[in-house]
């Protein structure tokens, strides 16, 4: 068990800097999920805690101790690999026993280990398999044993359920919540899928373009987002953003620089009729894709094509309706990007009349 | 319609198939037939001796040493290219214009007439005015005689045999080294696993399917080694260089004893034969670490 913490890290590939000065702390005993779209950094970020990857400056520092210098195998970590890299030559046993002989654990000591280890993830009947005949959710317990057999301070993952079909990955998700439940180490999990992250992570970290853009738990992250950015990459369809000048009966008083207002797309209600508090626009539904207990609708409307999540009645393909957003559920961002809170509703003034006018025409 | 239907693959293949039996198979069975026989090429009998032939063979001297000739070139040529080919293959396998130089350069010799390869080389190892007792001199040794003497003649052929072939090795060495995935390294190195330990418990299992084939290609190549023979030692001094394939022309066509010169062909084949089906199960077995 061991904290994780970043100082001031810059990344350089020769003369493109990846990272900058970047500072994290990822707590004791976390499962702490880095994501972002490829390219953000995070598996970078990752692989500077391995130390696969050396970083340009700043200081690394994991538990009591800075291990800038610490070459990968002494720093006490254990990092699960997208493609499992399993030594393909030896058998599941002496994948696993690799580690602990390189360490010089006696004997009597590792096959107690390995014992114990392939208990835990179900691999007691495959030991003398070679990698290649096992399945890919074999392969993966391997790969997690493994990393256990270490009982290292900090388990690194990354993108491990990546390979795994859709079923797979959804168990070894919840395999994976209760293996850190159990164990308790502080686990960091890098994935670029939004999903995985609010699933699995209790605490996330939302990076792009080689910066941290918000540390928080999935709930703050999905409800309090820091940016656009946030906003529309966690949250599955994306946070409807429009922008203010396609709304020409919104105006705000005083408070200026807002540019962009966004709405969840559970939090707008489709209905026949106008309702009061909200604001209301008319629209008309494009696609439908009913996923049994919610069904999703790409609604034209006169602000712009919106994504709409809805629960009970269904609306049909083309059908017109209203779509009503209560004021207490919108978000707005100023115009670069950054959130703007606390605004009020006495803050700004919605003219119905006139949007509505605009959508009647547009139909 | 359906005759054709049914003759058309073999009529579209006669061509392919002419030419195969005319120069591959009626030779092969040609020469097993020559090897019962004693003839001169010239004489328009060609006498039945039965397995006469085989008799003197396996019985003659000169044979028995130029088997052990053979093997002992074959065994230091495959045994150094693939050790020097590996070191250069571990060196090389870097990104960078000095490196994909050096592989260019190595590479070379490889894609050079042997022909013309011997006849340098018979330059190089002049025991008078030759580059390497001229280095050798620079260094205070003494020179050597190199191919001038029964005991460093059969070794100055293996020096050539290994600088001619040394380089196709690494290349393929190298291929074979980039195919291992990187992630391996890295998990070894979260391993703990020191240099030695990776080299031998990852890259070298690794490269075994690629060991394995140099391993057959190279015996094959080197058991037929004929040009350096013939240009740079004619298979002196004392026969010390003479070889299998060197062996076989001399008898059939300069002593023009054709019947015993098929008899060591056929020895040949079934040498080349056998190392070929060991090829051929090991490309069918090839293990794919995937």
């Amino acid at each position: 068990m061991a904290r994780v913490e970043f100082k001031n890290i810059t990344k350089k590939y020769g003369q493109e800097t990846v990272i900058e000065n970047m500072n994290l702390e990822i707590k004791d005993g976390s499962f702490t999920v880095l994501v972002g779209p490829s390219g953000c950094g995070k598996s970078t970020t990752l692989r500077m805690i391995a130390g696969l990857e050396k970083h340009s400056s700043g200081e690394i520092w994991i538990g009591e101790r800075c291990v800038n210098d610490i070459p990968p195998a002494k720093r006490d970590v254990a990092m699960v690999f997208q493609n499992y890299a399993l030594y393909p030559t030896m058998n599941v046993k002496e994948n696993i026993e690799f580690g602990l002989k390189n360490k010089k654990v006696p004997k009597k000591e590792r096959k107690l280990l390995i014992n114990e280890i392939s208990e835990i993830v179900g691999l007691t009947g495959y030991l003398n398999r070679k990698p290649s005949t096992l399945s890919g959710g074999q392969r993966q317990r391997v790969a997690l044993a493994r990393a256990m057999v270490k009982k290292p301070q900090v388990f690194l993952m990354d993108e491990p359920l990546s390979n795994l079909d859709a079923k797979l990955r959804n168990q070894m998700r919840t395999e994976l919540i209760q293996l850190h439940k159990k164990l308790g180490t502080t686990f960091i999990y890098v994935t670029h899928d939004q999903v995985e992250a609010m699933s699995m992570g209790d605490e996330i970290v939302v990076m792009n373009n080689g910066q941290i853009k918000q540390t928080a738990d999935p709930v703050a992250i999905y409800d309090d987002p820091e940016d656009v950015f946030i906003a529309q990459f966690i949250g599955s369809p994306p946070m409807n953003v429009l922008e203010l000048k396609s709304i020409p009966g919104l105006n705000f008083k005083g408070k200026k620089g807002i540019a962009f207002i966004g709405f969840r797309p559970e939090k707008a209600e489709m209905s026949l009729t106008k309702k009061e508090g909200s604001i209301t626009f008319q629209g008309r539904v494009i696609t439908r894709e009913t996923l049994g207990f919610e069904t999703i609708y790409q609604v034209q409307s006169s602000l712009g094509v919106v994504m709409i999540k809805h629960f009970s009645r269904p609306f049909v393909e083309n059908e017109e309706l209203f779509v009503n957003v209560c004021y207490s559920d919108l978000y707005f961002f100023a115009e670069n990007g950054q959130r703007v809170r606390n605004i009020k509703r006495d803050e700004f003034l919605f003219e119905e009349k006139n949007l509505l006018k605009v959508a009647g025409g547009s139909f | 319609m359906s005759l054709w239907y049914k003759l058309r693959p073999y009529v579209m293949t006669v061509p392919a198939i002419t030419v195969f039996i005319l120069f591959f198979i009626y030779p092969i069975f040609y020469m097993i037939y020559l090897s019962f026989t004693s003839w001169n090429l010239i004489s328009p009998v060609k006498k039945f001796v039965g397995w006469g032939n085989y008799v003197e063979l396996l019985s003659s001297r000169e044979f028995q040493q130029v088997i052990a000739n053979t093997i002992t070139y074959t065994f230091l040529t495959v045994l150094l290219t693939l050790i020097i080919a590996l070191v250069l293959a571990l060196w090389l396998n870097r990104k960078g214009f000095i490196y994909s130089f050096a592989q260019g350069a190595i590479f070379s010799p490889y894609i050079i007439s042997l022909v013309s390869v011997a006849l340098l080389w018979l330059w190089i190892m002049d025991p008078q005015y030759g580059l390497l007792n001229w280095v050798l001199k620079i260094f205070g040794l003494s020179p050597c005689p190199w191919l001038t003497h029964t005991d460093t003649a059969l070794i100055s052929l293996v020096i050539v045999g290994v600088w001619k072939t040394v380089g196709y090795n690494t290349l393929v060495f190298i291929a074979g080294l980039q195919n291992i995935p990187r992630d391996l390294y890295e998990a070894a190195e979260l391993d703990e696993a020191g240099r030695w330990k990776t080299f031998y418990k990852i890259t070298l299992p690794m490269l075994s399917p690629t060991v394995f084939f140099l391993l057959v290609v190279n015996i094959i190549a080197s058991f037929q080694v004929f040009d350096t023979v013939q240009i740079m030692t004619q298979g002196g001094p004392v026969n010390a260089t003479n070889m299998l394939v060197f062996y076989i022309y001399q008898y059939g066509f300069d002593f023009f004893k054709i019947g015993y010169a098929s008899a060591a062909g056929v020895f040949l084949l079934i040498i080349v034969g056998i190392m070929t089906v060991f090829h051929f199960i090991f490309l069918s077995k090839r293990v794919h670490y995937r």
